[in-house]
């Protein structure tokens, strides 16, 4: 499965749940921008590692609000103690959706350490995270989808040729905080 | 290690010879605590530091504030943002030393898109500063958060409640972090 593909489900589910998407730096923003753009979605542009500490945030502050992440392995393997955090917290209302390439796509795809046989699923398991799931196909990723936790789906690397954000990042900001703050607060 | 060495028996003279100059009768955590809870403060992550553990047991104690220990100081700057994009105020407690952990995602996300943070911060490795470890990011910490253009202050216990619920508003007004730091001389004021 090509990344864009698995990004086209993810941005499809996330609406489908009227969930929030934060969405990874580099390709996989500008990938997810061009085939699903919502204002319920945050392109990250900065900070790579961030993505899952991020929607942790977001998810336990609006406990009631469906919260998705959308990292790569190479961004995970930056910040790989926010494992510990999700599997610690553990809100339900969060789904972390690791989209591992073997590879550092938006940079030339020099190889990660999944590559060599780093097992993300593995260590989110070790860490704690009680529900886990590994999604080979799209089919396996369109159940994991609905769940909570943390999934790993391999795809092909290689990025779409798709163009850079059109927002700024206030733009980015602005319109997700609406989403999120139309809510009634619990 | 031999410029160092003048700083820390400056340092360790200056520890015996008093600590004039802040008022004494404020406990220094509970200080900061009560100033936390003036700003509205209600979504904290921390990475401890000794002079911190008083506070961040106030802090843990609160039922109006949401306490997450992070792994990583830079981690909690991501939880920090998040919390801040679903409507809560958030702080983040530290050593300086984190400070360091922090820099790409305080300019890549908070300075980039707006977000405000309010940091407190354990400033050690100045003046009574018994670790040597402590001592270069002790002195990198203003230098730092100027490059950064990031608003810091330094203020006494009998200071701190308020400029801790004005540094939040400033964080807010200003869509940016600030920063609130409190040296050894200041957790020792009991």
């Amino acid at each position: 499965m090509k990344r864009i593909e698995a990004i086209a489900m993810a941005g499809l589910a996330a609406a489908d749940q009227d969930a929030l998407l934060i969405c990874n730096i580099g390709y996989p923003s500008r990938e997810l921008f061009s085939v699903s753009d919502r204002p319920e979605n945050f392109y990250m542009l900065g900070s790579m590692g961030m993505a899952s500490s991020i929607g942790l945030g977001l998810a336990l502050a609006r406990p009631e609000k469906r919260v998705m992440v959308l990292d790569g392995d190479g961004s995970l393997l930056m910040n790989l103690g926010s494992l510990a955090s999700i599997a610690h917290y553990a809100p339900d209302n969060y789904l972390l959706v690791i989209l591992d390439n073997c590879c550092y796509g938006s940079t030339g795809s020099q190889p990660s350490c999944t590559r060599l046989g780093t097992d993300l699923a593995a260590m989110a398991r070790a860490a704690g995270v009680r529900r886990v799931r590994r999604a080979e196909g799209r089919e396996e990723l369109a159940e994991a989808l609905l769940e909570q936790g943390v999934v790993v789906a391999r795809v092909e690397a290689g990025n779409a040729h798709v163009p850079i954000i059109s927002l700024s990042p206030k733009e980015i900001l602005e319109r997700f905080m609406r989403c999120v703050l139309s809510a009634p607060q619990s | 290690m031999r410029a160092i060495l003048p700083f820390l028996l400056a340092s360790s003279r200056q520890r015996f010879n008093g600590l004039a100059g802040y008022d004494i009768n404020m406990n220094p955590s509970r200080a900061v605590y009560l100033g936390l809870r003036r700003a509205g403060i209600d979504f904290v992550t921390s990475v401890p530091c000794v002079n911190l553990q008083e506070l961040l047991g106030l802090v843990e104690a609160d039922p109006d504030i949401i306490h997450l220990p992070a792994t990583r100081e830079e981690e909690g700057v991501g939880i920090c943002a998040g919390a801040w994009m679903g409507g809560r105020r958030p702080a983040l407690l530290m050593q300086n030393s984190g400070l360091g952990n922090c820099i790409n995602a305080l300019a890549s996300l908070d300075l980039l898109y707006g977000i405000p943070l309010l940091m407190i911060i354990s400033h050690r490795g100045g003046r009574g500063e018994s670790i040597i470890g402590q001592v270069p990011m002790g002195q990198l910490t203003v230098p730092l958060l100027e490059a950064m253009g990031i608003f810091h202050l330094s203020p006494s216990p009998a200071e701190a409640e308020e400029a801790v619920a004005e540094a939040w508003k400033k964080a807010e007004s200003g869509h940016s972090p600030v920063a609130v730091l409190f040296d050894l001389d200041f957790w020792r004021s009991l």
